[in-house]
């Protein structure tokens, strides 16, 4: 059975360095009112609820559970939860909508990174016998892939400032890094600080639905045409970390080779990931590339790669895309990858 | 806007894993001041090793000798190292292709500066003084010159291999409560007072607070006191003496609802022995000359509650 699915709302909150006045259902719940709103539907209205998060960016165990309290979860609805970014809850979702057992579903993720020091919370997601021990932390991991890079010939630092400076001139009123940055020193070399991505706390929402359900609930909807994901070996050492096989096939597999996009938002949190996601995707210079400032703009855990997601579609609903491909990653150095392709129906 | 409330919060967790028999060869050989590495059927030399084939999935076995010098992959200069890591002067993060190895592995290098380091340089191995079987046997890499040694087939046999590690971790956090928790927390503090908060839509009071009904999901924001009293809905005797805690067992923890409240907290019952709590007891709050909190509900004597006044909140 094959049904066609779309992705019908997208609503986020901003990004900001530090949300210590709210709880996580606190920042969570104006995006979830919004991207309700936006269709008109309620929470008894929804079929199926999935989430992203991870207890260990603010060290709550459990937090996910609390942050359901602000679907409104009682009498019990049918949920599931994944424990990384929302991209991937949204694949959840597709899955249970393709399969015909909802008809729409809401997919949100959030991330608090500010109660800790993010840099070495993420170094407990490694390989715990031969690599956490170490604690190498995100950056020095995504510097070790930049220098790879450069040693290749694939871009020096020069053309990496300017994809950073390229996606601050975005004009997203959600953004946390805004207009010229400074390129600053060295964080971990050959990476600036203004070739990271800014820490920050934030949410993200979509509403997804199958068939004509789509279209009473959006004028123009981000019909998903392909969704894929796949993973790269653990160890980094075993990976050639100037190419992303994995971001390629997963690409091939949801039919993004087949016809050009106009458009692509791609979740690289570093500029130099940038450059392989590119090469990965043959993505050629006529597509416009992270309009939405992608995340080097913002990038709340576990949100922005569901908001990579969320923004490709609202552009479709907007009438300012026709065919776009949206990628999300997690892990060190793009471990996991995903990619969606995403078209609106013909003008 | 009110102040907000924030606290420290460490989360250690020092978990012991057991290991497969390639890693317990190569961690017990790092102790011996060896390196391992794992062959793959296509002929490759993995390095670290690893049980199974990244690729095919072979269960792998086949341990060979290789180098304690390699060859520099790929390099980033840390100029300010952080907790945890090899060193605590400035280096360099590196993959280090061993000699006679196919794949690299990820360490520190300790050199003077980022100029003293490139791809393609010679490393080898500082060890640890103490080594116990993991990886930070390897002290770090230092730069060398020497040629590269052969390789050589080893049984990955020991008399007392190394069969688990205790990997430990800390992480530092300043914790939040948010805007409706810190106001009942203030309340608390400040007026012995329990503040809840009322749904909108449906009008039940939730103490604590914590900012949404989560049976409509909105936001709660009208603040309703309620209590002092309270009627227990249900309970449990404790009969284990958890750590750290100074209260002799046996006690009652319960599930008390407040007057006023849709939702039942939990709290000790103290007063009364602990045989005699019952369903529908009445309580009230005892505090402490400088609690923050109640530290456990008495009886306040008043006849029992009727199960009908209760049987919604259990």
């Amino acid at each position: 059975m094959s049904r066609d699915i779309a992705v019908v709302a997208f609503a986020q909150s901003d990004t900001l360095r530090s949300t210590a006045e709210l709880s996580e259902v606190e920042m969570l719940m104006p995006v979830l009112h919004e991207v309700l709103d936006r269709t008109g539907l309620k929470t008894a209205d929804i079929g199926f609820t999935c989430s992203g998060s991870c207890d260990y960016l603010a060290g709550r165990a459990f937090s996910f559970t609390l942050a359901l309290d602000g679907v409104g979860a009682w009498p019990p609805i049918s949920e599931s939860h994944v424990e990384t970014d929302g991209a991937w809850a949204l694949y959840e979702a597709w899955t249970k909508l393709v399969s015909g057992d909802a008809d729409t579903a809401l997919v949100y993720s959030y991330g608090k990174s500010s109660p800790g020091s993010l840099r070495d919370v993420l170094t407990r997601q490694l390989d715990p016998y031969y690599v956490a021990p170490l604690w190498p932390d995100s950056v020095a991991l995504a510097a070790l892939q930049a220098q790879a890079l450069i040693d290749a010939g694939d871009t020096d630092e020069r053309e990496l400032a300017a994809i950073g400076a390229r996606s601050r001139t975005t004009d997203n009123p959600h953004a946390q890094l805004k207009g010229p940055v400074p390129q600053g020193d060295y964080l971990v070399q050959p990476l600036r600080t203004g070739d990271c991505p800014p820490i920050g706390d934030g949410a993200a929402a979509v509403v997804l639905a199958a068939g004509e359900r789509a279209r009473e609930l959006c004028e123009r909807p981000a019909w998903i045409r392909g969704i894929d994901h796949r993973i790269e070996a653990h160890s980094l050492g075993v990976r050639d970390l100037t190419d992303s096989p994995s971001t390629r096939l997963a690409a091939e597999k949801a039919g993004a080779f087949e016809r050009p996009v106009d458009t692509a938002e791609l979740h690289a949190p570093f500029t130099s990931q940038e450059v392989v996601l590119r090469k990965a995707l043959r993505l050629g210079d006529g597509v416009t590339i992270n309009p939405s400032g992608g995340a080097l703009a913002a990038n709340p855990m576990m949100a922005a790669g569901l908001a990579r997601i969320g923004e490709a579609a609202a552009r479709i609903h907007r009438g300012e895309s026709d065919r776009a491909l949206a990628h999300a990653t997690s892990g060190p150095c793009l471990q996991q990858n995903l990619v969606a392709v995403l078209e609106g129906d013909p003008r | 806007m009110p102040e907000v409330l924030k606290a420290p919060l460490v989360v250690e967790f020092p978990f012991t894993r057991s290991l497969g028999p390639v890693q317990s060869a190569f961690l017990t050989a790092l102790r011996q001041r060896v390196v391992l590495g794992v062959r793959t059927r296509d002929g490759r030399t993995l390095v670290p090793p690893v049980e199974y084939d990244p690729v095919t999935a072979d269960e792998l076995s086949d341990l060979v000798h290789v180098g304690v010098t390699g060859t520099v992959t790929t390099w980033a200069w840390n100029p300010a190292p952080r907790r945890g890591q090899p060193l605590d002067t400035p280096f360099a993060w590196v993959l280090v292709r061993l000699d006679n190895a196919d794949t690299a592995l990820l360490h520190a290098l300790d050199a003077p500066g980022p100029d003293a380091v490139h791809t393609g340089m010679r490393v080898r191995i500082r060890w640890a003084e103490e080594r116990v079987g993991a990886i930070t046997d390897i002290a770090c890499f230092e730069p060398d010159d020497e040629e590269a040694a052969e390789v050589t087939v080893h049984v990955g046999e020991f008399d007392d291999p190394v069969t688990g590690i205790v990997a430990e971790a800390r992480l530092d956090y300043t914790y939040s409560p948010g805007r409706a928790q810190t106001a009942y927390i203030k309340a608390l503090e400040n007026e012995r007072r329990a503040v809840g908060e009322r749904c909108p839509s449906c009008r039940k009071v939730y103490v604590p607070p914590r900012g949404a009904c989560p049976t409509c999901g909105v936001a709660t924001s009208e603040q309703v006191e309620v209590g002092p009293a309270g009627t227990v809905t249900t309970f449990c005797i404790v009969n284990i003496k958890a750590k750290n805690l100074d209260i002799e067992v046996p006690y009652v923890y319960a599930h008390i609802a407040l007057d006023g409240a849709d939702l039942a907290l939990h709290g000790r019952i103290g007063g009364i022995p602990y045989d005699q709590v019952r369903m529908g007891l009445r309580v009230e709050p005892v505090w402490t000359e400088d609690g923050r909190y109640p530290d456990h509900y008495r009886p306040t004597g008043e006849p029992d509650a009727e199960y009908d006044t209760y049987k919604e909140l259990l």
